[in-house]
């Protein structure tokens, strides 16, 4: 009689987890069977680094947006993961318990901003600054990168502090013990052993660089062509989708879906190196 | 020639300082900005009167109404299928390739731009199903775009309960039925709970997804298959096309606020259960 | 620990009772299993939705039990969504092409076509071989027509835009628009980011251009409501309604309002140019 009893709840699960499992299974192959056609009908090769993309002709090359997209997250790297690390070794060794506890969860709150806020802030604040100091039409590279970089500061910031926070004490105070000063001991002891998790930390910061659209297509300017210079104005892959998508058919639609497997395929990367980073401690 | 470690000492601090007063700095000049500008016009009007003349007058009533009904559609959709699925994988499962496969699909999926999942829900659920723009339409989307978010955190949650304690309700007699709701889901709940709010957070905020499945129509939804506007949406709408300023700081404080009321309400629930149990 | 162990089922069965309260709430909004019938969805260009938005809060004022939803997405977008069904309406600032001619269209209005540029730039007219050298990158410089030496930033709107297929066929022809003209997907955002950069030229619908932007003159002509009626200013495109099949109920409603004379009148009034109405 028990046995029956659990079989009931066991099957519900299964039928739950089924479910769900096989909605998130439909979108892949969705995104896949929409996609893959367009990718061989066009060729993989003229698909990936095609330099026009131009759909009422019925080219589709996405090199320029993958350039793009490139740009913008390696600015958004450079710009903010330096600051975000040193911001993250302030938040677990330096500032004092009183500080670091309204300044986390005012990181906290940086983090669920709306993005397109942070576009409308772009757009009034560093476009104008980058129009009228270095030139361009301050829709650019530039604006994207430095919107992202603020962007991605919350992830980076509060993995990497977790994981700065979660070293054995001992390390710490072995070092001291050795006569070393704070910042050798942080230097030579902490950021080496806390690695594995700033490197993850940085990794998902990219991630959502990456896949971030809204604030993206109000500072980046959205042209079709290849950007020469961080000051042009380009798109990304995320943006293209986002402009083009709602009018989209046949094999237009085609493309965006191919350009989603493009970025499921980077993200996958991302996740993979970021599991083996994590593993690697 | 080394140079003093107590001179790189102060140099590391000095640089490491200005980082932190760079990033408050930026911190506060976007939250304070927004907020100062927007809150002198977030009066009872605003918030009880639908949008006219494009959004130049009137209020935002209907966005706040469609914020909701989109996350909540969201929630009420992807909560038990999340944490149900959880459940199966930690409890039903043996760890095996499949379960690493799964954990990985759902990693992955947490991780795709949600401009995709826009694509995939106009496509599928305004188009195929022929639900149109519509709350539905938008909750359904923003569901499956939290979906694994949900599933990661729950399983997480799941899985750190000590096994001690299963063995002591299974040693107790205890059904694995009786086990999970009396023993695992209470020990889980905080690790639950922060990934449902993380979900609220996200369909919140997201406007890429919601802007082609939920429409934009600015007037009050009045069912579930009604378009609507979410706040978020509103704001790119009023921002991009400079409609109106005024109004779009409004919407924009309104967003920082829930924001902050949500994140408040996490820490909240967390602190709560952490305090209590173990 | 035994003690925190026997606290939380109560909590559970507490949550449980929430989860099952929200959704009935949700249930509740069902109301209507099938969209509601006195519903209008109009979906399209990004020109008409201001326009057809004031003639739906019009109409809903007359008519208090209808409900009458307008969204943009440019033209092409507004076309699709007609032929799919998904919605009512729809919306295009250009003439229909191809097997889009199959939709029942009417023409509610024209509106003119006007090339904007910043209020602080010193060209105030151009010819339209200057704008399709600007637009496809032959005229980099402001230089060359008399303006301040920059750079000239181009904006354009994007492919399903009705406003860009008018602006192609009208002044481009057979040029195509440089691949480095920066893309924006409505009239507003246009003109809100011509308005703030003194370099910049972009395209916007002649009825909404205010006091944030300059039109400039072509080939002599000022860009007025009157020259596009008396044909002297020949940038104009038609504004178009589009039904899948012949309107019926509260969809041919709003549609005979909008062609009544209370509904020119109010187009009128807002600055496009519809027939049969004295400008």
């Amino acid at each position: 009689m028990k046995k029956f009893g659990e079989r009931i709840p066991q099957g519900l699960f299964f039928i739950v987890a089924l479910s769900a499992l096989s909605v998130l299974a439909l979108i892949t192959v969705f995104i896949f069977i929409e996609g893959v056609p367009l990718i061989a009908k066009v060729g993989f090769f003229n698909f990936v680094f095609g330099m026009k993309w131009a759909p009422s002709l019925g080219q589709y090359g996405i090199f320029p947006m993958i350039v793009g997209t490139v740009f913008v997250t390696l600015g958004a790297i450079i710009l903010g993961v330096p600051v975000a690390l040193c911001c993250s070794i302030f938040l677990a060794e330096f500032a004092p318990k009183k500080l670091s506890n309204l300044v986390r969860p005012a990181i906290q709150l940086l983090a669920g901003i709306p993005s397109v806020v942070y576009g409308f802030w772009g757009l009034i604040f560093i476009v104008p600054a980058i129009r009228n100091y270095l030139g361009g039409p301050g829709l650019s590279v530039l604006a994207g990168s430095i919107i992202l970089a603020i962007m991605i500061l919350p992830t980076v910031i509060s993995i990497s502090e977790v994981s700065l926070l979660a070293l054995p004490p001992l390390l710490k105070e072995g070092a001291f013990a050795l006569g070393a000063t704070h910042w050798q001991t942080i230097r030579t002891v902490l950021i080496p052993s806390a690695k594995s998790g700033i490197l993850a930390s940085i990794i998902l910061g990219i991630g959502r660089a990456v896949g971030e659209t809204m604030a993206v297509i109000m500072v980046l300017g959205n042209a079709v062509a290849l950007p020469k210079s961080i000051l042009d104005p380009a798109r990304t892959l995320t943006t293209n989708i986002g402009i083009e998508m709602g009018y989209a058919s046949g094999e237009h639609q085609q493309a965006l879906f191919a350009t989603g497997i493009v970025l499921l395929v980077i993200i996958m990367i991302l996740n993979a190196a970021a599991q083996y980073a994590v593993r690697r401690k | 020639m080394r140079i003093n470690p107590r001179k790189t000492q102060l140099m590391a601090r000095i640089v490491i300082w200005s980082a932190a007063i760079i990033v408050l700095v930026i911190l506060f000049s976007i939250i304070i900005y927004i907020l100062s500008k927007g809150i002198p016009h977030i009066t009872w009007q605003f918030l009880t009167q639908i949008p006219s003349d494009m959004g130049r007058s009137g209020g935002i009533s209907s966005a706040i109404v469609g914020t909701l009904a989109v996350t909540l559609v969201a929630i009420v959709v992807a909560t038990p299928f999340g944490v149900g699925t959880a459940f199966y994988l930690t409890e039903y499962t043996r760890e095996s390739v499949i379960t690493k496969i799964v954990r990985f699909s759902a990693e992955s999926l947490a991780g795709i731009p949600s401009i995709v999942y826009g694509l995939f829900g106009f496509i599928f659920f305004v188009i195929y199903l022929k639900l149109g723009w519509s709350i539905l339409s938008g909750g359904l989307t923003l569901a499956v775009m939290i979906l694994p978010t949900i599933i990661r955190t729950s399983e997480e949650a799941i899985r750190t309960v000590p096994p001690m304690y299963r063995e002591v309700s299974f040693s107790l007699g205890g059904t694995k039925w009786q086990t999970m709701i009396k023993i695992l889901i209470p020990s889980a709940l905080p690790g639950i709970a922060t990934g449902i709010i993380l979900g609220i957070g996200r369909c919140v905020a997201e406007t890429a997804a919601v802007i082609l499945t939920a429409g934009s129509a600015l007037q009050m939804p009045t069912s579930l298959f009604s378009p609507a506007r979410t706040m978020a949406v509103h704001f790119y709408i009023l921002a991009s096309e400079g409609i109106s300023l005024e109004k779009a700081f409004a919407t924009a404080a309104l967003l920082i606020i829930l924001i902050l009321l949500i994140n408040i309400g996490a820490n909240m629930l967390v602190s709560r259960f952490v305090a209590k149990g173990h | 620990m035994k003690k925190s162990i026997f606290k939380y089922p109560k909590f559970l069965r507490v949550s449980i009772v929430l989860y099952l309260i929200i959704s009935l709430l949700s249930l509740t909004l069902l109301s209507g299993c099938s969209r509601n019938k006195n519903s209008v969805i109009i979906a399209g260009s990004t020109s008409v939705q201001p326009f057809a938005e004031v003639l739906a809060e019009e109409y809903m004022i007359l008519h208090p039990g209808i409900e009458i939803d307008v969204q943009g997405g440019g033209s092409t977008a507004g076309i699709l969504a007609t032929q799919s069904g998904t919605c009512d309406i729809g919306m295009s600032s250009r003439s229909l092409q191809g097997d889009e001619t199959s939709l029942w269209s009417f023409e509610i209005a024209r509106d003119g076509l006007a090339i904007v540029v910043n209020p602080a730039n010193p060209v105030n007219n151009l010819t339209l071989e200057d704008v399709r050298d600007i637009y496809s990158g032959k005229i980099t410089n402001w230089s060359v027509l008399n303006g301040k030496k920059s750079e000239i930033h181009v904006f354009t709107r994007e492919d399903g835009s009705g406003t860009r297929s008018s602006f192609e066929s009208l002044v481009m022809g057979n040029t195509e628009i440089m691949a480095r003209a920066m893309v924006e997907n409505s009239n507003g955002a246009i003109r809100q980011l011509v308005a703030d950069d003194p370099y910049s030229i972009g395209f916007i619908s002649l009825g909404l251009v205010d006091k944030t932007v300059k039109a400039v003159e072509l080939d002599g002509v000022i860009p007025t409501r009157e020259h596009v009626i008396d044909g002297s200013y020949n940038l104009s495109r038609p504004f178009l309604f589009l039904c899948l099949k012949e309107p019926t109920g509260p969809v041919k409603d709003f549609i005979d309002f909008t062609l009544s004379d209370k509904g020119k009148q109010i187009l009128n009034d807002q600055g496009l140019i519809t027939v049969g109405v004295n400008p």
